[in-house]
């Protein structure tokens, strides 16, 4: 229940944010994660934003998206 | 950066060999239940460490009157009752929330608590409950819902919540005494909202090693590798396996949006009785959106089904196949107990996994599988 996934912002307005989620698109409350911006990383939990994660700390942290970044 | 698994096999084989007894580590997150079996983790452990599942699965830790009051308000309140997924097999003393919505009750599974708020808006004429149940990680979107209610001055929307604070609960299970551990191997995503500080107590008045852990099968190993060292050394501290995402303060947004909508109360656990500070009562400033007070419901004290060890299970006690009705009468389609119906229960996670096999016998497999 306490799952988190990785997602891209695409697109934000107020505190809410369209998410790539690994490929779906989402949208999600941000106003946990106000420094959330278009581009950031964030880990999304039920339909919010709880973190955001430098693209370094993304590609670190995730398996998914290294293997994106290979294939890329 | 992923760390080499043989590696950290090999230090944590080395740590485990200075300790001449054996060792018991918990952790309290529902995903590490599930990752402990996914990543072959248990497989991985030494002969003398084992890594037992504690309270931390939001819906096995709800106690059953919590439950029978969502059942109850679903039912005979005339509500349009939201909930997650989780929470709809759940069997309460008088049925569930499926059987609840099969004599007519009007119950949605939500993917965001604002769903039910946006539901709310668009419906003025029906009053909409949200039930939720939760740690830390989920905390904070029941109170952005009732901040939202207010700003949209809805009148039909109220919580029932029956979350919990993670800390009170650790604390009292290391109190009572009955449960032997060495350390926690604490929660990645509940300690993103809390701060991996918020374990610091449990060092310095209990001088248990401490270590904050992700989910694969990489960090989970770092983490017992470095409680395991810690009992080696006899050096118990607080360490965070999982920095790129966990950070030493949490966060303080989150932290300050559950202060402003919620205070500490006391609150039932299965198992574990009431314990003080260990849940959160919405705050008088935000009482009409407090289904409790709404619809002035008090929780009983419902017995728990006959036979569930679930009680047990969730303190360390005991294991799933050490339950008479584990795998027999009580299974994720026909489960007895939480443990059982929450897709992160340690019973549902020991009956997907390897159907109460032992740890030796996951071992074998784990083997044979490498063969």
């Amino acid at each position: 229940m306490c799952l988190a996934v990785p997602g891209k912002v695409i697109r934000k307005v107020g505190d809410s944010a369209e998410i790539d989620l690994q490929g779906n698109r989402l949208e999600v409350s941000t106003v946990l994660v106000p420094e959330a911006t278009e581009g950031s990383w964030v880990l999304v939990h039920a339909g919010f934003a709880i973190q955001t994660l430098s693209d370094e700390e993304a590609k670190e942290t995730f398996d998914l998206l290294k293997e994106l970044e290979t294939a890329g | 950066m992923k760390q080499d698994v043989a590696q950290l096999r090999n230090r944590l084989r080395a740590a485990a060999a200075q300790v001449p007894h054996g060792l018991s580590f918990m952790e309290v997150c529902g995903t590490h239940t599930v990752a402990g079996f996914r990543t072959g983790l248990h497989a991985m452990l030494p002969a003398n460490v084992k890594l037992l599942s504690g309270p931390g699965c939001p819906v096995c830790v709800t106690a059953q009157g919590d439950i029978d009051l969502m059942v109850d308000v679903a039912l005979e309140a005339k509500v349009t009752f939201f909930t997650y997924g989780d929470m709809l097999k759940v069997p309460g003393t008088r049925g569930n929330l499926e059987l609840a919505r099969s004599r007519g009750a009007k119950i949605k599974v939500l993917y965001s608590t604002l769903d039910a708020v946006k539901y709310a808006q668009a419906n003025p004429a029906e009053q909409v409950v949200l039930g939720a149940v939760g740690f830390e990680t989920t905390t904070p979107a029941t109170a952005v819902a009732i901040l939202e209610a207010q700003k949209l001055d809805l009148a039909n929307f109220s919580v029932l919540a029956s979350h919990k604070v993670l800390l009170p609960a650790l604390r009292a299970l290391l109190d009572g005494g009955e449960v032997q551990v060495n350390g926690f191997l604490c929660p990645g995503h509940a300690s993103i909202i809390l701060g991996s500080n918020a374990f610091r107590p449990l060092v310095r008045d209990y001088g248990m090693p401490c270590v904050v852990a992700g989910f694969e099968a990489d960090q989970m190993l770092a983490g017992m590798a470095r409680l395991t060292e810690m009992v080696a050394d006899a050096l118990p501290e607080l360490d965070n396996v999982y920095p790129q995402v966990v950070k030493p303060e949490g966060n303080r947004v989150a932290q300050a949006i559950i202060a402003k909508v919620f205070e500490p109360a006391p609150a039932k656990w299965r198992a574990l009785g009431e314990i003080a500070g260990s849940g959160l009562r919405v705050r008088d400033a935000y009482a009409q959106f407090d289904a409790v007070r709404r619809f002035g419901l008090v929780a009983g004290d419902a017995p728990e089904p006959a036979g569930c060890r679930c009680g047990e299970v969730i303190t360390g006690r005991c294991t799933p196949a050490d339950c008479g009705l584990f795998g027999r009468k009580c299974t994720p389609l026909a489960p007895v107990g939480p443990c059982m119906v929450s897709s992160e229960g340690s019973c549902a996670a020991w009956f997907k996994y390897g159907r109460g096999s032992d740890n030796a016998t996951t071992r074998r497999s784990a083997k044979e599988m490498v063969a």
